[in-house]
């Protein structure tokens, strides 16, 4: 059983949903990630996200593209972030990582040897935002022969027929974008996120993440109680931002803000599982 | 009858690219993120109900003719022929149409989409801000809401069309990330439409970007090459021997080159910018010294460094300023059915003075590239031969560039 599957279904019979937390590597220096992956593990999360950083975001908001350019300041190539993974799993071999990210650092790579090498760091899956299924089909199969899941995105926009194509092809879970927008954006309608992840599970048996647009305890408290997963990403960021020399207390506020994530979360399922008892 | 260029050479046939994928070959695609996908199957959907409807030809055609001003001459530069004792040197004057280039060609035919799709608000990315300039126009006519998105740098280095897109109504909008210049501005203008997409048309300015971007805008700008191929023949009887042109995105060069794609006999250059030269990396020009990549939702031609970070161009010439390509003059080169070149800032200013003292016309900065190299190849020709280099704007928003250099107060 792959990394991923083993934590959805720990949380799942624990009745709790998964916290993903995405950082960008490299921010804000390639010394202080893998340091970084610890405090997201010990702060409640179960996946991690760990952002390839790219020139040209495209999908992404100002706190992402900002995380970009600081990680990009110290040359972060895509090399070195396989290499922060493989140093991770010298402490950590239970947490499954995701890498997020754009398609060209990975093509210059070479598709091959990146799936290789993302293997022996022990990388778990990857997200690569401007790569919709169609112009995937040659990747797939390399990503599969060295069993790495392919996690692609849902969006709004996406129709009920292209749903199912989607999910035929994703593996690990999937990532339902919440809103029309880029990364961070703060317009979250849950009851079109309710429908959609509903339509989503109507044609698929994977666990749903939602991501984009979820900054705190209550917008987490949410979405944990209509998907499997939540994921958070710029709201970190944005601690990272702020402390970017001063690193206890950027340590401490992710801290805090995961930890406030994970107990509302789990408030969450202990009232769900308390109701089903008494159901 | 005479077998076309790519019965010739074996190829996939000229007409029948993109493919419903939108590929030239192995370039092109749809590299973006999921929320676009249905917006652009969307866009590509009423395109093609929409190309080939008399109702929507007849308004493109007259706005061509009334608003436009097409078509644009075909100028003999006879004196510029006379002094390189070469090929005759023949200018579409894409420099003389409204708002000063072949911009606007696609910008009306984007805005009658637009309309038709029932979009009440467009919005552009612009580098020179002679795309921004062709948006503003068309969304001032079309009584839409227009936001034009330009690199912090840019705005700065072409003030005038910055106060000519405010004039025309349009907000500006100054991006501050990454290299501040083109591609961010395009990068931007991504995150505007990923977040306003039912409201939203986004005007790409070149024939680059997701599927149908790279179609529509060909298909739009190859008015230029179907008029000059018609004027062309009119004059002399025949088709021309050359064709020249300047490539950033490459919108001017495609809508020259392909109407004459088939005819074997037709030579064709694109030239790229060399900035302060190629072997210095101070330069815009992916085709001669990039390879292939993904950005801005295709494959193509890149500028990247070793680890895949697409790196910063230079230029003398902001609207060649792209660390990209359209995906099918990549694959033109791939096919060997385009040449490509390039030319430095020094020779293109050089070509700038020459036109304006030659034959009274003063070249955009972007055209001087194409001129620069037309009278290296015209001289290596014979008299009776014939070259058409695509004028593609006109001079009078470099003059404050051109003027700075040469240390001259305006």
């Amino acid at each position: 059983m792959s990394r991923m599957q083993s934590c959805f279904d720990a949380l799942q019979k624990s009745g709790r949903k998964a916290l993903i937390a995405y950082i960008t590597a490299g921010d804000p220096h390639p010394d202080h990630t893998v340091a970084l992956m610890h405090t997201l593990v010990e702060s409640g999360a179960d996946i991690i996200e760990l952002g390839v950083p790219f020139s040209d975001p495209m999908a992404d908001g100002p706190v992402i593209q900002a995380a970009c350019e600081r990680a990009l300041t110290h040359n972060t190539s895509l090399h070195q972030v396989l290499g922060m993974v493989g140093e991770f799993r010298k402490l950590d071999e239970r947490t499954p990582v995701v890498l997020m990210g754009y398609q060209n650092p990975i093509e210059v790579m070479g598709v091959s040897q990146f799936a290789r090498a993302a293997n022996q760091s022990q990388i778990d899956g990857v997200l690569t935002v401007d790569l919709p299924f169609e112009q995937a089909e040659s990747v797939l199969n390399i990503y599969q022969q060295y069993a790495l899941d392919t996690i692609f995105l849902i969006a709004p926009t996406t129709n009920p027929t292209r749903i199912k194509k989607i999910c035929d092809n994703s593996s690990g879970f999937v990532y339902y974008v919440s809103l029309k927008g880029v990364t961070g954006a703060g317009h979250l309608d849950i009851s079109e996120v309710k429908n959609k992840v509903a339509q989503i599970k109507q044609v698929s048996a994977l666990p749903v993440g939602v991501g984009f647009g979820i900054k705190d305890a209550e917008s987490a408290k949410t979405i944990a109680s209509i998907a499997d997963a939540v994921v958070v990403g710029s709201a970190i960021i944005r601690q990272i931002e702020a402390n970017v020399s001063d690193h206890t207390a950027m340590h401490n506020n992710i801290k805090t803000l995961l930890l406030g994530m994970r107990e509302a979360m789990d408030d969450n399922s202990n009232n769900s599982s308390i109701k089903q008892e008494v159901a | 009858m005479p077998r076309t260029a790519s019965q010739i050479s074996g190829q996939i046939p000229f007409t029948q690219v993109p493919d419903k994928q939108g590929m030239f070959g192995e370039y092109g695609g749809r590299y973006v993120a999921e929320t676009l996908i249905e917006p652009l199957t969307q866009l590509e959907e009423a395109y093609l109900k929409y190309k080939d409807e008399s109702e929507f030809l007849a308004e493109l055609d007259a706005d061509f003719a009334h608003y436009v001003g097409r078509p644009s001459p075909l100028y003999h530069a006879q004196r510029l022929s006379q002094k390189y004792a070469g090929a005759q040197i023949y200018l579409k004057r894409e420099d003389l149409n409204h708002t000063g280039a072949h911009k606007i060609n696609n910008t009306i035919g984007q805005a009658l989409l637009a309309k038709r799709m029932g979009k009440t608000r467009i919005i552009a990315e612009t580098g020179a801000g002679q795309h921004g300039v062709a948006s503003a126009a068309v969304a001032a006519r079309l009584g839409l809401e227009c936001v034009v998105y330009m690199g912090e740098d840019d705005i700065h280095r072409q003030a005038p069309n910055v106060y000519r897109m405010r004039l025309l109504g349009a907000k500006v909008v100054p991006v501050t990330s990454g290299s501040k210049t083109f591609k961010d501005a395009l990068n931007e203008a991504m995150r505007d439409w990923v977040t306003n997409v039912d409201s939203t048309f986004y005007i790409i300015g070149t024939v680059a970007g997701p599927h149908p971007y790279p179609l529509l805008v060909r298909d739009f700008q190859a008015i230029i090459g179907r008029e000059a191929r018609a004027q062309h023949y009119e004059r002399t009887d025949c088709l021309p021997d050359a064709l020249v042109a300047c490539v950033g995105g490459g919108s001017n060069a495609i809508g020259l080159f392909n109407p004459f794609l088939d005819d074997a006999a037709v030579k064709m250059y694109g030239v790229e910018a060399a900035g302060l030269g190629i072997d210095t990396n101070k330069h815009a020009a992916p085709l001669n010294a990039g390879r292939p990549g993904v950005l801005h939702g295709n494959r193509t031609y890149l500028m990247e460094d070793e680890n895949g970070q697409i790196i910063e161009t230079h230029t003398i010439a902001a609207g060649l300023d792209y660390p990209g390509v359209g995906p099918e003059l990549a694959w033109l080169k791939d096919i060997g059915r385009v040449q490509y070149d390039s030319v430095t800032d020094v020779e293109a200013l050089a070509a700038f003075h020459e036109l304006t003292r030659v034959e009274g016309i003063i070249p955009a900065l972007e055209s001087s590239h194409a001129m620069a190299y037309a009278v290296k190849l015209a001289a290596g020709m014979s008299r009776d031969q014939n070259i058409i280099v695509n004028l593609s704007g006109r001079g009078d928003k470099d003059i404050n560039t051109v003027a700075k250099i040469e240390g001259i107060e305006i």
